[in-house]
């Protein structure tokens, strides 16, 4: 219905353009040129073109928000308080109605068959008032657009105002997308705390989200605390950073100050692939090749509980992953130290490490500190490889070779599967969302404000 | 005087004499530092790859069994008289197969019976079937045929079975491995490439299972995405670059971007699950709301880029063009954009690469489910190529750790396509002013 109505839409404004353009057309010819007219033929064709479709869109988008909510209210008025006032749950009985509108479900109750035959009716109603009001107005809007054209009208800058309107737009959508993320994680995060205090899961030390449905049940105790999630990502990413920040860093180093420009062009790109592949790869490879290694060779050196999913298999793997990020920043920041400086260190008798050591990083030292932090908010904020490799419990332990879970990981395992979105189990994701959203921007916010601040000074 | 000069001169020489071994020692430590590190991060691409290639090639082939079939009405099942296509697609092909094998090799009781049975893949009958159904006119033959092999079975004739394990801690009896042994030597078993593994959508049976359904996914996946994130990230990059003035309206828009590029992907799963699931009512596990999802997270990518193109442009070309009296509008559509949208194309791609290779946030919308199907259009139940690499690699038959590094090595070959399709534009199209 609605593809068919688009078409059609689509199909008045591209006549509106022709009939517009080709109008323009004739009273230029018919008056000495184009030079009669204030813009070009096109121009004219486009501004009604706009004039057609624009105003239709805008109220069919409108309509699709809201149609469904009208419908509700309105086949809600019709059913008897009897039923109403009963205590069951009003969206409960629209979805009964909607249910027996659309053939899934057979009742004999007189009230619900008739508020359903309601509901048809007005859903019935409403798309034909829709596809005729549009096309109406689509056809209203082509014979106005016909009617506009005329030597005065300023069709060009009309329709550029126009298209700056929808650049517009389209650049605040950023800002939407921001907004929509803080909304609707905020929105259903407030739900989790009206149900679990603030403090609870802030402070708590116990994460067990299953929630008992029956008093005797075992393993449910419903516990909300953050404490050990925060310190499995932690663990983590530690674990991450201490194998990719001196790699990255020297590797960095090794090809901004030392390399050869052939093996630069070769070991850059190739440094940038690991950065290319996906992280279930990653993930894959952390779960089947480097976990049971792990296990094996700490049983082999007499380390017992090591556990085939282990912080250290995620850990290790994660900091491969991120290694090429850190590399391309510190590459940035290194090569943007001017040369004078290095120079002058060198002639002083300086070797080139001592350069390096002296030099050349404590002067890049804040924009490799930025990207650090940059690489640590990647790092907490990467789900397939602890999916994979790191485990469910949740441990509040310092050893890297027992299995340890993270926030990802238990966002991603409270929303697997099918999940009534009212329970503390599944808005406690949004909880977590949020906590993740929140230390992943206030990371990025301070190391992009570093880096920034860094690159200024030697402008 | 000059005496004690030249001493301490001397003494002065010395140490940096002594010290100079030391510090050269230092300087070349430093150095095989880097290069130490550089090897070790290429030397982990190397290892990554080649347990990937070495665990899944197996996958791109399987293997057959040669039976000799005999079609008659009897064991198929088929009531006599008209010969319907309705009656011929649901006559009882396994018990063909079935009668087939039991004719090779001897056997009694239940449990030998299952174990041999195990041999013949469930889709094998339906291969039967669709060549039956396609040509009636072999009813009544005795043919010898093809039969895909079961899972045991292929694993074995492919060597990745051990058999030298304890018998029973193997699911592959040496019972079984004689009856294999029979029928390799009467030369009925044979290695053919793998065609159900990219016709095929996804399956229960490892040696059945496809990506064929998940490409597609991720096809109808991308589409939206790009269809979505291209003309938005291109004009909001046209509009902060050309149009926007310098206030703080702009300035929190860059920051934003910005700060999205860096936001994890998961949240963006969370935001999806949110509006457009609970909120707007979208079908579950559909391409439409995986490419939604998905352009959000690329839109800042392509902005950045866009920009980045954008700012390439030299001034002189627009200068030209509002010189003779076009319109700012005039000077970016005609002029700017078609000189950066190479760049634009490069950054797009890229853009579309990373979100090739995503994953959570399909997750959190519902792309995990097993879905055998492959989707017909953007709205259909679909998984993506990463999500089937995911949920197979959940999976701990050998079979789908074997169709897990295949499928891994197929995502990255259209990565690999897809960077190269970047550089190559890039290299093409650049142009020095």
């Amino acid at each position: 219905m609605n593809s068919l109505l688009l078409v059609i839409l689509v199909c008045i404004s591209v006549c509106a353009y022709v009939i517009a353009s080709k109008r323009a057309q004739q009273l230029a010819s018919a008056n000495g040129g184009l030079r009669y007219l204030h813009s070009r033929p096109s121009y004219y064709g486009m501004l009604a073109a706009i004039v057609t479709a624009l105003p239709a869109l805008l109220i069919l988008f409108v309509w699709s928000i809201s149609s469904a909510s009208i419908i509700q209210s309105l086949v809600m008025a019709g059913v008897p308080d009897s039923v109403l006032s009963d205590g069951t749950n009003h969206s409960l009985i629209y979805s009964q109605i909607q249910h027996v509108a659309s053939g899934i479900k057979v009742t004999d109750h007189a009230w619900l068959i008739n508020a359903s035959a309601h509901y048809q009716h007005l859903l019935a109603l409403g798309d034909n008032i829709k596809f005729a009001a549009l096309i109406a107005l689509a056809v209203a809007g082509l014979i106005f657009g016909w009617k506009l054209v005329g030597p005065k009208l300023r069709a060009r800058p009309h329709v550029e105002s126009v298209m700056r309107g929808f650049l517009l737009i389209c650049s605040i959508l950023a800002i939407l997308t921001t907004f929509g993320i803080v909304l609707s994680v905020l929105f259903e995060a407030i739900r989790f705390f009206n149900i679990i205090p603030l403090t609870d899961f802030l402070f708590g030390l116990q994460w067990s989200p299953q929630v008992a449905l029956r008093a005797d049940q075992q393993g449910a105790s419903g516990a909300f605390g953050f404490i050990p999630l925060l310190t499995g990502t932690l663990m983590i990413s530690f674990i991450a950073m201490s194998i990719a920040a001196p790699i990255g860093l020297m590797s960095a180093i090794y090809l901004a100050e030392y390399a050869s420009p052939r093996v630069r062009s070769i070991c850059k790109p190739l440094l940038e692939v690991l950065a290319g592949i996906p992280t279930v790869v990653y993930g894959f490879f952390a779960a089947l090749v480097v976990a049971p290694l792990i296990r094996d060779s700490a049983t082999a050196i007499g380390i017992e509980s090591v556990s085939s999913e282990s912080a250290l298999a995620a850990g290790l793997i994660m900091g491969v992953m991120i290694i090429p990020f850190v590399s391309s920043l510190s590459d940035d920041v290194i090569t943007a130290v001017p040369q004078s400086l290095r120079d002058g260190a060198l002639s002083l008798g300086a070797t080139r490490s001592e350069t390096i050591k002296s030099v050349v990083l404590p002067a890049a030292l804040p924009g490799v500190v930025g990207g650090l932090l940059l690489a640590v908010s990647r790092a907490i904020g990467e789900t397939m490889i602890v999916v994979m490799a790191a485990g469910l419990s949740a441990n509040l332990t310092a050893n890297p070779f027992e299995s340890v879970t993270t926030i990802t990981v238990q966002i991603v395992t409270l929303l697997i599967g099918d999940q009534e979105f009212d329970s503390p189990k599944t808005l406690a994701a949004f909880a977590l969302g949020l906590s993740l959203f929140v230390v992943t921007l206030a990371l990025n916010f301070v190391a992009l404000r570093i880096v920034k601040k860094y690159r200024e000074q030697y402008d | 005087m000059t005496d004690i000069l030249n001493q301490i001169a001397k003494t002065k020489q010395q140490k940096v004499r002594a010290s100079l071994a030391k510090r050269k020692a230092q300087e070349s430590r430093f150095r095989y530092y880097g290069i130490i590190s550089i090897s070790a991060a290429i030397l982990f691409l190397v290892v990554l790859l080649s347990a990937i290639v070495s665990q899944g090639y197996t996958a791109f082939y399987t293997t057959e069994i040669k039976l000799d079939i005999s079609l008659d009405k009897e064991t198929l099942d088929l009531a006599e008289g008209e010969l319907t296509q309705q009656a011929l697609f649901q006559a009882d092909y396994s018990r063909v197969l079935r009668e087939a094998i039991k004719q090779e090799i001897a056997i009694s009781g239940r449990k030998e019976r299952k174990a041999l049975y195990s041999f013949i893949s469930t889709g094998a009958e339906y291969d039967l079937r669709d060549m039956v159904v396609a040509q009636p006119s072999l009813l009544g033959q005795n043919l010898s045929y093809w039969a895909q092999a079961g899972d045991l079975f292929n694993q074995y004739n492919k060597g990745n079975v051990d058999a030298s394990v304890e018998e029973g801690s193997r699911s592959f009896k040496n019972q079984q491995i004689g009856w294999y042994k029979q029928l390799a030597n009467e030369g009925r078993v044979r290695t053919v490439f793998n065609r159900n593994f990219f016709t095929n959508g996804d399956s229960r049976d490892a040696e059945l299972a496809g990506i064929w359904g998940a490409t597609v996914g991720s096809f109808y996946t991308l589409l939206v995405c790009f269809l979505i994130s291209f003309p938005i990230g291109v004009a909001a990059a046209t509009y902060l670059e050309e149009f926007a003035p310098k206030n703080k309206w702009t300035e929190m828009i860059e920051i934003n971007i910005n700060n999205l590029a860096a936001v994890p992907s998961i949240v963006f799963g969370l935001l999806g699950l949110a509006i457009f699931l609970n909120l707007a009512d979208l079908p579950r596990s559909a391409p439409l709301v995986g490419g939604l999802v998905l352009s959000l997270m690329t839109l800042p990518t392509i902005i950045i880029s866009s920009r980045a193109a954008i700012k390439a442009v030299p001034p002189s070309i627009k200068d030209a063009a509002l010189g003779v009296g076009a319109s700012k509008v005039q000077s970016v559509t005609h002029h700017v954009l078609p000189v950066a949208m190479p760049g634009m194309l490069t950054g797009t791609i890229i853009g579309m690469a990373q979100a090739l290779g995503e994953t959570a946030p399909l997750i959190m919308i519902g792309m995990v489910a097993f879905i055998v199907d492959v989707p017909q259009g953007p709205l259909d139940a679909a998984t993506a190529l990463p999500v089937q690499i995911y949920l197979w690699a959940e999976n701990p038959e050998k079979g789908f750790a074997e169709n897990t590094s295949a499928a891994i090595m197929v995502l990255l070959a259209f990565l690999a396509f897809m960077n190269t399709c970047a550089v190559l534009l890039r290299k093409r199209l650049e142009r020095r002013w």
